[in-house]
């Protein structure tokens, strides 16, 4: 067998693995904490008849590995259980919601990584020049801006003061396409800006490093122009590191979601998993972590599969 | 009388420094310097680190690397000055009429592109040849150059062929668009001393048949002698002698190149075994964790004591190895080690702390083997603290003993290393050894880093201490001129295996084992002819059997 | 100072008030946390520096409070997470074997999850109170921590200079706090101004999603929180604490960077 397939294959084994792990992890962080989890959902002053009735809808009679398999068993087969609160099927709710979720990160990626390229590209061609210095303080400031400042500033000065887009996201089936794209416009930009800060700035750094190696040096010293030194020697090398930057990127946008669901109140997993820890409701956290969880181990691990895909030392062994 | 091809006319280039916590500032490191190379002619560069050798060459191309530059004078190339020239006229330079060969051909070449398609690509886009043409001709150059399947080798990546071959590739690279002028820059220096004679007859060769003009730059004179036509000494950025390589190997008039000429040729009386021997390794036998094959297989060697045991041999030899089963760092899989007549412990946490003093190690990268946060003071006193308890003003005089004796003296004592120059840093090194008072000292390739001029210090000092203090080295090297200066045993060391053995004469003299042999032959000398009587030699030998 | 580069000086400047105002807060404040002084959502006026919030309590005593609530919180979570994470990670680089492998294997998994939403799955059991605010966010950060200290640590093992340590006979005492350590330490302050933000930001955006500091309690995210309805009808309100939260970050950030840019030229000579 081919030995970049043996490695891509064992990283996939790997990243099931971590998954399993992390399933584990995020049942564990909600049963098998010091106090009775039945006591803080219902607080101090429940009755022990309503602490009993709990105990026993969540399950905590039995043992804990039994509950958490039978948990996993059920996800993998696509059945979340019922949420505390409103006794709904969870799965359901969720799909529509994910989908909502998904609607919003495509968008935000469609517009941020070509971007960030771009401006990456930009801070390496004038480098320790102004447009590369005023990228990086631009990027500076907006790593240390939380995102629902970057929301609520756009929402006041762009759709109070100006009326130009909605400041509230809501979405339904009966809207058209534009519709809905006017409806994410804010969020949408939110999200673009925060995850451009970092893509741009790791881009930069990736680009650096290849633009410094010496066979960079050499093609140059073949007399090729900037952009054929540039097209024929530094792309190819540039690819991976790159496209590992862009998803270990769409991981983070996937966790600024939550925040930016939330002040915009757009109906996507993020809102709904934010609703239901504050209503302690046990089941629906567990899934949403779970789908969270997911997405964010796939996306690491697709970068991983890409960056060996992408070395030509592991593509022609020796 | 024609215009010769490379006319440099007080030429001047500057750089901008980043010293830590100043602001950046602009220094010289070409103080202007001239000289004419005529066509098929090869001028040598020559000078230690920080002599603007390749700085110059590299200006050749009106080219300067980082932040370095041109600030001055004038380059002419067939007859135009480029440093006048526009980006465009340069780039037409570049690649077709004067192209570059760098040390290290395995960073050089781009590791996402096959080498053929690298090899012709200045030949194609300067359009000298067609895309055939420049195929035919790079497979020609392949053949010329010794490289093993010249028809396919380009179609592999650069990491599928080895060091030597490489380089040999790059060489190609810069021949195949037939230039005028190729700039060699240290293209042998990394490489294993029975490769770099292949690789520079191959060169040299290449150079002749080609009718090519070069410049050659490196630091090792015996080297430059035995391909330049003349050579250049230069020094901190300045001219120091400029003639024919017989004039400069055979009569030199400067003092700098007096020296750089009679380099290594400390003499170095063997003396014979006296008592005991204070290291006896028997029948050594170690791997790595996770390989699956010995690194060293059944090596047994002594060293008596005031004496140096020098461990020769090329990369992987499992020299360095051997130094590391001893210091108990790499418990050995089998075999036995007596020191001063006790048997050590494999392990190093189970020697006693007699052992750990009076067995000492010095580092060939005398930068990371000392503590940047610490000062020489602190460096050197903490052996005297730790084994023998010295406190306060006693250990401080203790230092300052041992700083006079590597001839640093007082006034290094609050220094930090970043202060230090490189033999200065290896001198503190050797203090802080000295200081444990020790029975052996371990020397890994501790000259190896150094300017031969500065190494050649360091040596001088290690023979004189070991009068001094009866101490006993083990010294690993790939240098066999360093072997030549301060052994008293010999033990030549091939693919993880003891080769040859034996007292210094004995191992230098014939009748010699093939390895020994190629090894010995292979190492350059300071005279003219030299590279053609060796190879001629072996093609004789090969002949005869 | 003079030594100093002019961004890091602003970045200590107003890193410096913050801390002043938020350890002084009792002091500075005109009025009482939870107060009703006024109307609801006054505008800024003498009496109301920054007008007052959504319930009529004074904005500027508010952030003064909140400040104290969140840098406290911030500091002490990121003091938590240095000490577990570097102690840990610098164990791991020196002894290594499987305890190495075991703590490193542990800390990848909890850093496959992602941060926020891992202090949302345990905080949806837990009662949300400051100690264990602190606790959550400073287990969870502390991976950071171990990854850098134990990267900058292994790092340091290899160098000759703690190789000579060993072969001298040194304790591990004397290789982790002799040796290592001082090599250490700036890349390792640098990054506590690092993880310092990232808990402002961290705690701020949990009170604003009503998950952190529990009211009547004031800190910055919550401030936000509170007043994050008039948004809609154009008050501001809103926008001061998030303010305070960015500057307060950029200041940080100022610092740090100066640090780690002290770190690196070090390398060379001693500056």
């Amino acid at each position: 067998m081919h030995p970049v397939i043996a490695l891509v294959a064992q990283r996939f084994v790997l990243g099931l693995l971590l998954l399993f792990a992390a399933s584990a992890l995020i049942f564990a962080g909600t049963m098998i904490l010091p106090g009775d989890v039945a006591q803080s959902i219902l607080g101090q002053s429940a009755t022990p008849e309503a602490l009993e009735n709990m105990r026993r809808e969540l399950g905590l009679n039995e043992p804990a590995l039994q509950r958490y398999f039978s948990w996993l068993f059920n996800a993998l087969q696509g059945d979340l259980g019922t949420a505390l609160t409103n006794g709904r099927d969870i799965a359901e709710s969720i799909s529509k919601r994910l989908g909502n979720t998904l609607f919003l990160a495509f968008w935000a990626a469609l517009i941020s990584v070509p971007l960030a390229i771009f401006l990456g590209l930009l801070a390496v061609r004038y480098k320790d020049r102004w447009p590369d210095k005023l990228i990086s303080a631009v990027t500076l400031a907006s790593i240390s801006i939380p995102e629902f400042l970057i929301g609520y500033v756009l929402m006041f000065f762009i759709s109070v003061r100006l009326g130009w887009f909605p400041s509230v996201a809501m979405v339904n089936d009966s809207m058209s396409i534009l519709e809905r794209l006017n409806a994410i416009a804010l969020p949408v930009t939110v999200l673009t800006l925060v995850v451009l800060a970092h893509m741009m700035r790791m881009t930069r750094a990736a680009i650096l490093n290849v633009m410094q190696s010496a066979y960079i040096e050499t093609a140059e010293l073949k007399g090729l122009s900037s952009f054929k030194v540039i097209y024929r020697h530094a792309f190819p090398n540039a690819i991976a590191p790159i496209v590992n930057v862009v998803m270990l990127n769409l991981a983070y946008l996937v966790v600024g979601v939550v925040v930016i669901e939330v002040v915009f109140v757009y109906p996507g997993m993020g809102q709904y998993l934010v609703d239901h820890v504050s209503k302690r409701d046990v089941p629906v956290v567990q899934a949403c972590g779970l789908i969270f969880a997911a997405v964010y181990i796939g996306l690491n691990m697709l970068a991983d599969i890409i960056s060996i895909l992408a070395n030509p030392r592991l593509r022609h062994p020796k | 009388m024609s215009e010769p091809l490379l006319k440099v006319r007080d030429l001047k280039i500057g750089a901008t420094i980043f010293p830590p916590g100043e602001k950046p500032r602009d220094i010289e490191i070409v103080h202007g310097v001239s000289f004419d190379l005529e066509r098929g002619k090869v001028l040598g560069l020559i000078g230690e680190s920080g002599a603007g050798k390749s700085t110059i060459g590299l200006a050749s191309m009106a080219y300067g690397r980082g932040g370095v530059k041109l600030t001055g004078g004038e380059v002419w190339v067939n007859g135009r000055d480029i440093l006048q020239s526009k980006l465009g006229d340069i780039r037409a330079l570049r690649g077709a009429e004067v192209t570059y060969v760098s040390q290290s051909a395995a960073a050089s070449f781009n590791p996402a592109k096959k080498i053929m398609e690298q090899v012709i690509e200045a030949a194609v886009e300067q359009k000298k040849f067609s895309r055939n043409e420049a195929e035919a001709r790079a497979r020609t150059l392949f053949a010329k150059l010794g490289l093993p399947d010249p028809d396919n080798i380009g179609d592999r990546y650069p990491h599928q062929v080895s060091g030597g071959q490489l380089q040999r590739c790059m060489t190609a690279l810069a021949l195949c668009p037939e230039p005028d002028l190729v700039v060699f820059d240290e293209p042998t220096t990394a490489l294993d001393v029975t490769t770099q004679i292949d690789v520079l007859m191959a060169i040299k060769e290449a150079i002749k048949d080609t009718g090519v003009a070069a410049l050659y730059i490196t630091h090792d004179l015996a080297v430059v002698a035995q391909v330049s036509d003349d050579i250049m000494v230069l020094r901190m950025g300045d001219m120091v002698e400029y003639g024919s390589v017989d004039q400069i190997i055979n009569n030199p008039q400067e003092e700098y190149t007096k020296a750089l000429v009679s380099v290594r040729s400390i003499e170095h009386e063997e003396k014979t075994p006296n008592s005991d021997p204070v290291l006896k390794v028997d029948g050594i036998s170690a791997r790595y964790k996770g390989l699956t094959h010995d690194v060293l297989s059944n090596v047994s060697v002594e060293l008596h004591p005031g004496q140096t045991l020098a461990v020769v041999g090329e990369s992987g030899s499992g020299k360095s190895t051997l130094a590391r089963v001893i210091t108990g760092l790499l418990p050995p899989r089998a075999g036995e080690i007596s020191f001063a007549g006790r048997t050590l412990s494999p392990e190093l946490a189970g020697r006693s702390r007699d052992d750990l003093r009076e067995l000492q190690m010095i580092y060939q990268m005398a930068d990371t083997a000392m503590n940047p946060r610490q000062t020489v003071g602190t460096i050197i006193g903490r052996p005297l603290e730790f084994y023998f308890g010295l406190r306060g003003a006693e250990k401080r005089k203790r230092v300052i003993e041992l700083l006079d004796e590597i001839e640093l003296g007082e006034k290094f004592l609050d220094r930090y290393p970043a202060e230090l120059s490189g033999g200065q840093k290896q001198r503190v090194c050797i203090a802080r050894a000295l200081a444990a008072k020790p029975k052996l000292i371990i020397c890994d390739e501790v000259t190896s880093a150094l300017d031969p001029l500065v190494a050649d210090g360091i040596l001088k000092l290690l023979l004189n201490l070991q009068k001094a203090e009866d101490v006993a080295y083990l010294f690993i090297t790939h240098d066999l001129a360093t072997v030549r200066a301060i052994s008293d045993t010999i033990a030549v060391m091939y693919q993880g295996n003891l080769q040859r053995y034996g007292s210094k004469s004995e191992v230098l003299s014939p009748p010699f084992d093939d390895y020994t042999d190629l090894l010995l032959s292979s190492v350059p000398e300071m005279r003219l002819g030299w590279l053609e009587s060796v190879v001629a030699n072996r093609k004789m030998e090969s002949a005869g059997n | 100072m003079k030594n100093i580069p002019i961004s890091a000086q602003i970045g200590l400047f107003f890193t410096g008030i913050y801390f002043f105002m938020a350890i002084f807060a009792p002091l500075i404040a005109p009025y009482g946390v939870g107060e009703i002084v006024g109307d609801v959502w006054e505008p800024a006026s003498s009496s109301y520096l920054l007008g007052t919030d959504n319930i009529g309590r004074d904005l500027l005593s508010r952030m003064i409070y909140g400040g104290r609530t969140t840098i406290f919180i911030a500091t002490a979570g990121t003091l938590l997470s240095f000490v577990i994470g570097s102690i840990l990670g610098f164990f791991a680089a020196v002894v290594g074997g499987w305890a190495d492998q075991l703590l490193s294997r542990f800390v990848d998994l909890i850093m496959s999850i992602p941060t926020l939403i891992f202090a949302l799955v345990v905080l949806s059991v837990m009662p949300v109170t400051i100690p264990i605010l602190i606790v959550v966010m400073g287990l969870l950060d502390s991976t950071r921590v171990y990854r850098l200290a134990r990267a900058v640590a292994v790092d340091i093992s290899v160098m000759e200079y703690v190789e000579a340590a060993r072969l001298r006979g040194e304790k591990t005492g004397w290789i982790i706090f002799r040796e290592i350590l001082p090599n250490a330490l700036s890349p390792l302050i640098a990054e506590m101004g690092l993880r310092f933000i990232f808990m402002v930001l961290f705690v701020s955006t949990l009170s604003f999603l009503g998950l952190g500091v529990q009211p009547p309690e004031a800190d910055w995210g919550g401030i936000v929180k509170e007043n994050k309805e008039g948004i809609v009808y154009g008050i501001p309100a809103a926008l001061i604490p998030a303010f305070a939260i960015a500057t307060l970050a950029i200041s940080v950030n100022l610092v740090a960077d100066w640090v780690l840019n002290r770190t690196t030229s070090l390398k060379g000579g001693r500056g």
